[in-house]
């Protein structure tokens, strides 16, 4: 049987893309609620919640794009030029957000430390919705001339781009407010449930009409659903109608949870939230594929010879389970509530 | 010269290069040091060791995320200004980059965690092989990286797709291991170890010059000085390896670093010269003639000089021939540093502040003049190719603006500047003031059971000894 490596690395970035999506935007979404910490303390608290892992969160991203890289050089070599100024602005925010992490408890001086809180949350937030706005201009689809992006500078900043970046900017909120709840006790706990609330309304609004928006995107995505404002094809929505319906039911569940109405185990909203942020990439993942440059190159044109292809999945057999072994001993070894007399600093 | 799209984004990527370099050569070397005091503390039971760990892993924490960060840049340089190269050369080195990924960015990012705030959750042992994994990492990570730009210096194992232009592998090993693959890998580990030999060294010379020296000052020194005094003759041997290769692979860069214009049996050693490029010719040069039988005893036939190769196809001459001089010079002083260091030790001197401690200080810096000017060797050297003698650099170029290059080029430089003057704040102020905050272990903490907290590896760092501002 001939393997197809294509589909078998589409699906293994996509999966990375995932992973550092639900593991990294938690991180970026407390960076972003560390701008509404009442004071130092909650501030470190919230960061010592992440400081043994982000690290290895960042290393998705690297992935993602070495990934892309390897198994589809047409498609990064489109893809970054055509996204040069959200990318450059997000590796700039990580990079202030990610020295952050240590400078800002080095700094014992006023205007250092709130410099370097600034930078953790500026950084954060400006990094998620750049992410955001690359995603955007992702699903509305770049220009493509032969084997390269032929668009202009600025053609990944629409409106659906912006409301895509917003959209991203709170789910990692919401991410971060249950990685919270899990991780704190107290009134810390009790301010990051109210924030998660909050946060889970908006991804409501914000999914929805992303969702809305992206079917009328191209006409292969609506025809793909079978479902635009003016007509509906239930042979079509219907075998794919669970995908949204799910997210429905998890957002009604997380609400739940956060309210605190029912006992809910801690772990639960951010679990129910990182199916909330599953479905609605599956729903992406059914409008695209196979596109690996929305809708001008395909998995199959982008991907690398299958030489290459098949190394590097021989490797990624091997590795990736390793990884994910040590990945989940080290959160293992990190389980529980933050104690903060064990905060690496101070 | 006329600020294009190309020639702002070669200066963006030696910009962003160099300055990501600074760190993983300290983090490489410093890792295995942590790993060796770990493993020494340990093995010996002297609490000396545990100081060093304690002491060193706070400036590793911050020169590491300096790394982490400055190398997300890297994964990305290659797509966004450098689209058709990536393009072409993605089914060959792809995969390269791919692996490092694999084996070793995930496990130094994960275990660092574990390294960093794992004190209270795992034993001492576990901890050991925590450290050991980061260090581990660094070697992995170098072993590809360096694998993949030695391809494009020295291509092999490779053919070209007629209808795309696309490289794609014939065999991966030829790939991985390229002809000067061993050499500059090992030339590489070599430089990590010894710039981190000399800060090491730098720091432990502060604290005896400014009297607050200590055990660990005393131990440091000396593992400093006998470093440089052991390696900087194996990384002269490596070097020179690494010149023989290029002087069969790639010529007309061994051309531009020695400043050889004519084609000749035996060539001079050029000591001192300005490269004229335009008389193809040396202004002011001081020689040494007819060392070559001596230098490449193993070349046949003719030396090439630059007049062997098309003036299209030559490095730029000014910036390799006095690059390559900049990094002897540097590996000269601190292999002059190693050894007197030595005789200072042997003769009981090391520990009282002298001459040598005043210039070790400032000899901190130079193993990294010495890995950016050897970086400036190989890259520059490689032009005006990506790929050398396969695809030019100036048909490598992703299709963006001058524009959007000069603004990424001046905000990179702004946040680097900002970020690099911070770090190097906050690591000096770590390295130069001693031992003294680590050294009482607080009563409770010693009744522990062995294996429990070393207790927090941090603490602010604009607190001096003594909790005083250090001394500027």
């Amino acid at each position: 049987m001939e393997l197809d490596l294509p589909l078998i690395w589409g699906l293994l970035i996509a999966t990375a893309v995932m992973l550092y999506v639900l593991l990294d935007g938690m991180d970026l979404g407390i960076g972003i609620l560390t701008g509404f910490a009442k004071s130092d303390d909650e501030r470190n608290l919230m960061t010592a919640t992440i400081e043994p892992v982000w690290d290895g969160n960042e290393t998705w991203l690297i992935l993602g794009g070495g990934g892309l890289f390897a198994a589809f050089p047409l498609a990064y070599a489109i893809l970054m030029p055509a996204f040069y100024l959200p990318v450059l602005l997000m590796l700039a925010a990580l990079i202030f957000r990610g020295v952050a992490f240590e400078f800002r408890h080095k700094a014992v001086r006023r205007p250092t430390k709130l410099f370097w809180n600034g930078a953790f949350f500026y950084g954060s937030l400006t990094a998620a919705l750049a992410q955001g706005l690359i995603l955007g201009g992702f699903i509305q689809g770049v220009t493509v001339e032969g084997r390269s992006f032929a668009g202009g500078a600025l053609d990944w900043l629409t409106p659906f781009s912006v409301l895509v970046a917003v959209s991203v900017a709170i789910g990692y909120v919401l991410l971060g407010a249950c990685w919270l709840v899990l991780k704190t006790e107290g009134e810390v706990q009790r301010r990051a449930r109210n924030r998660g609330k909050i946060a889970l309304v908006g991804v409501a609004v914000c999914f929805a009409a992303v969702s809305l928006a992206t079917l009328s995107i191209d006409p292969r995505v609506t025809e793909r659903w079978g479902f635009s404002m003016t007509e509906i094809e239930f042979g079509k929505l219907l075998p794919l109608s669970p995908i949204p319906l799910i997210g429905l039911v998890l957002t009604a569940l997380v609400w739940r949870d956060l309210t605190g109405k029912v006992s809910a185990p801690d772990w639960r909203p951010y679990v129910l939230s990182a199916g909330i942020f599953l479905s609605g990439y599956l729903g992406l993942a059914v409008s695209l594929f196979p596109n690996i440059v929305p809708f001008e190159v395909d998995i199959w044109q982008a991907a690398a010879r299958d030489n290459a292809l098949m190394l590097m999945f021989v490797g990624a057999a091997v590795m990736l389970p390793v990884i994910l072994i040590y990945t989940g001993y080290v959160y293992s070894l990190f389980w529980g509530k933050v104690d903060p007399d064990e905060a690496y600093h101070d | 010269m006329e600020l294009d799209a190309l020639i702002l984004s070669r200066l963006q990527f030696a910009f962003v290069i160099a300055f990501h370099i600074i760190f993983p050569a300290f983090t490489i070397g410093l890792a295995a040091f942590l790993a060796v005091c770990e493993g020494l503390w340990l093995w010996t039971k002297r609490d000396v060791f545990k100081r060093l760990y304690l002491h060193w892993i706070k400036i590793f924490a911050l020169a590491f995320a300096m790394g982490v960060v400055s190398g997300v840049v890297m994964s990305y340089q290659f797509g966004t200004n450098w689209s058709v190269f990536a393009d072409k050369t993605g089914s060959v080195i792809g995969p390269l980059l791919g692996y490092e990924v694999l084996t070793a960015f995930f496990l130094e990012a994960t275990f660092l965690g574990v390294m960093l705030f794992g004190w209270k959750r795992v034993g001492n042992k576990l901890h050991f092989i925590a450290t050991c994994a980061v260090a581990i990492g660094t070697t992995i990570s170098a072993f590809w990286i360096l694998s993949a730009n030695s391809w494009m210096q020295t291509p092999a194992g490779f053919a070209i797709d007629a209808e795309t232009g696309n490289f794609y592998a014939t065999n991966f090993w030829d790939v991985v291991f390229n002809p000067s693959f061993p050499s500059r890998y090992v030339h590489m580990m070599l430089a990590a170890f010894i710039t981190t030999a000399a800060v090491i060294l730098a720091a432990g010379a502060w604290q005896v010059v400014r009297h607050h020296e200590e055990e660990p000052t005393r131990w440091q020194m000396r593992m400093a000085v006998g470093t440089l005094a052991v390696l900087m003759p194996l990384q002269i041997w490596a070097g020179h390896w690494s010149g023989e290769v290029a002087h069969e692979y790639q010529p007309a860069k061994v051309a531009a670093i020695e400043g050889w214009w004519e084609t000749s049996e035996i060539q001079p050693t050029i000591l001192f010269g300005i490269p004229d490029e335009e008389n193809e010719r040396n202004i002011a040069e001081i020689a040494i003639p007819g060392t070559s039988p001596y230098l490449f005893p193993n070349a046949e036939g003719e030396l090439k000089g630059l007049d062997a190769f098309a003036e299209e196809d030559r490095p730029p001459v000014f910036i390799v021939f006095w690059a390559f001089r900049i990094m002897v010079g540097a590996g000269m002083v601190m292999l002059a540093l190693g050894i007197w260091g030595c005789v200072l030790w042997w003769r009981k001197r090391i520990d009282k502040p002298g001459l040598f401690h005043l210039l070790a200080i400032p000899g901190g810096a130079l193993g990294f003049v010495a890995v950016i000017t050897g970086w400036v060797v190989a890259e520059v050297g490689r032009q005006p190719f990506t790929v050398y003698g396969q695809l030019r650099t100036e048909d490598s170029l992703a299709p963006v603006s001058t524009g959007q290059v000069a603004t990424s080029l001046i905000i990179f430089m702004v946040v680097y500047a900002i970020i690099f003057t911070a770090g190097t704040i906050y690591m000096a102020r770590i390295a130069t003031r001693g031992f003294q905050d680590d050294a009482p272990e607080p009563p409770e903490r010693e009744h522990r059971a062995p294996g429990t907290p070393l207790g927090a590896v941090d603490d602010p760092a604009e607190t001096g000894p003594h909790g005083r501002k250090p001394a500027e």
